[in-house]
């Protein structure tokens, strides 16, 4: 075994980018299996692989580790990416799960039906520029330090760029009137992990397309 | 101010429920502003309390605290719910996603039209009985100990009865094939402060009805329906 930590999902972002983007900022090398037939996950299942019975699947300090909040948690608390106590996680946690959850529309986006997609589009419009980017603008306009939380890079800001980039793929304009969020997203992005992370040949996922959508209904559905 | 954290939510379950049982479970007392206008709302968001402009919301330790998640794992590692260590931490996590999907299907449950309630019923015990309860049923038989994880009373305890409680209201007899999950049950139940927490009058909340559906609708203006996945 490589002590590296294995990956299995499908071959796109999904539930697992995130992951990605927190075990590659933090500078861990990690392996991937990609799901490309039921048959596979089928195995997965059989094999007792998946407490339940669902993926994104990580294999880390022997542990077979499911659900991806558990996943990054466990990451961010191992490579110090938490904050220094417990006031400071919980400031961590309510912004990633903020960011989590307009992640969840772009994550859900390539599975609506075509009629729905210009609704859908305008709701992650709607929520990236009035509820969430204004609050984390106003947080690094407040104490005016360069990360998120604790003046210390964390689990929140790799979550924040992260959202910063995808959503701009679907509203490129979007950081037009978020000043402080167009100076962290020039920031974070230097840093030389994130600045490998994000050149060609990095373990780094584009954005999913058909071929990636087919897959994923493809290995799941009965 | 009281030091007691203040819970604001609806007069009802929904995502404050689990934050009630951790608090409860651990002791510790608490005071709850219910939502009922949209007025009541509206100040709240006008006041800057809301940070994604969502409830629930808990004030506690000087810090208005959103994001159920953030709020019962604060509370959980304030008050020695959370394990000893980063791998115990990582367990309880794993345990209390599977319940918290588990208890996702019922919480949309009320919003759904009669005939989409009809489905998500089957939904809700095939799930628990293939999904779910199985993994439960399988920690507690191979270590053969009285809690989920390290041998130690954890938030993943008190999530998994709430899990139990709450299919149970939808199939009486949900637990039939699970053994080691009734006796779990009968012994977190009797713990003194679960037990309290279950006894009438105390802050738990009943199965939601018409009037805290129409609560929410008019408090969120969500008048659009669910559907069910």
């Amino acid at each position: 075994m490589s002590g590296k930590p294995r990956l299995t999902y499908f071959n796109g972002r999904g539930r697992m980018e995130p992951v990605r983007w927190l075990l590659a900022v933090a500078d861990v090398e990690f392996e991937e299996v990609f799901l490309e037939t039921k048959e596979q996950y089928e195995k997965l299942i059989k094999d007792g692989v998946l407490m339940f019975q669902q993926v994104p699947l990580v294999e880390i300090d022997g542990m077979k580790m499911v659900q991806t909040r558990a996943i990054l948690s466990y990451i961010a608390g191992k490579y110090n990416l938490y904050g220094k106590d417990l006031k400071e996680r919980a400031l961590i946690d309510m912004y990633v799960e903020g960011i989590t959850d307009l992640m969840q529309m772009i994550l859900m986006f390539p599975f609506s039906p075509p009629e729905a997609k210009e609704k859908n589009l305008d709701s992650i419009k709607d929520r990236a520029t009035n509820r969430y980017f204004p609050v984390f603008e106003k947080v690094l306009k407040q104490h005016g330090q360069d990360f998120l939380v604790g003046n210390k890079f964390s689990w929140a800001d790799v979550q924040l760029i992260e959202a910063i980039l995808a959503v701009e793929e679907k509203v490129p304009a979007v950081l037009s009137g978020f000043p402080q969020l167009q100076a962290f997203k020039k920031r974070i992005s230097n840093m030389p992990t994130v600045k490998k992370f994000l050149q060609p040949g990095s373990a780094r996922k584009p954005p999913p397309d058909e071929r990636y959508t087919e897959n994923v209904l493809k290995v799941l559905m009965t | 101010m009281a030091g007691r954290p203040k819970l604001y939510y609806f007069d009802g379950r929904g995502k404050m429920e689990s934050i009630r049982w951790l608090l409860a479970a651990a002791g510790i007392e608490f005071e709850e502003e219910f939502l009922e206008t949209r007025e009541q709302y509206e100040k709240l968001l006008q006041g800057g309390s809301l940070l994604f402009q969502q409830v629930p919301m808990v004030e506690i330790d000087g810090m208005k605290m959103v994001q159920t998640r953030a709020i019962l794992s604060y509370i959980a590692a304030k008050y020695n719910l959370y394990g000893k260590d980063l791998k115990e931490r990582a367990l309880i996590d794993m345990y209390v996603g599977g319940t918290d999907d588990l208890m996702g299907f019922i919480l949309m449950f009320p919003f759904l039209s009669a005939e989409d309630k009809e489905k998500q019923h089957a939904v809700i015990v095939q799930k628990a009985t293939s999904r779910y309860f199985p993994v439960y049923e399988k920690v507690l038989k191979d270590h053969g100990q009285d809690f989920l994880v390290g041998n130690n009373f954890s938030w993943a305890d008190v999530h998994l009865l709430e899990a139990i409680l709450m299919v149970e209201e939808k199939k009486s007899d949900v637990l039939s094939g699970f053994p080691q999950l009734q006796a779990f049950k009968a012994r977190i139940s009797s713990i003194p402060t679960i037990k309290k927490f279950l006894e009438p009058g105390s802050q738990r909340k009943p199965v939601p009805d018409d009037k805290y559906v129409e609560t929410v609708r008019r408090v969120l203006r969500m008048y659009y329906n669910i559907k069910a996945d």
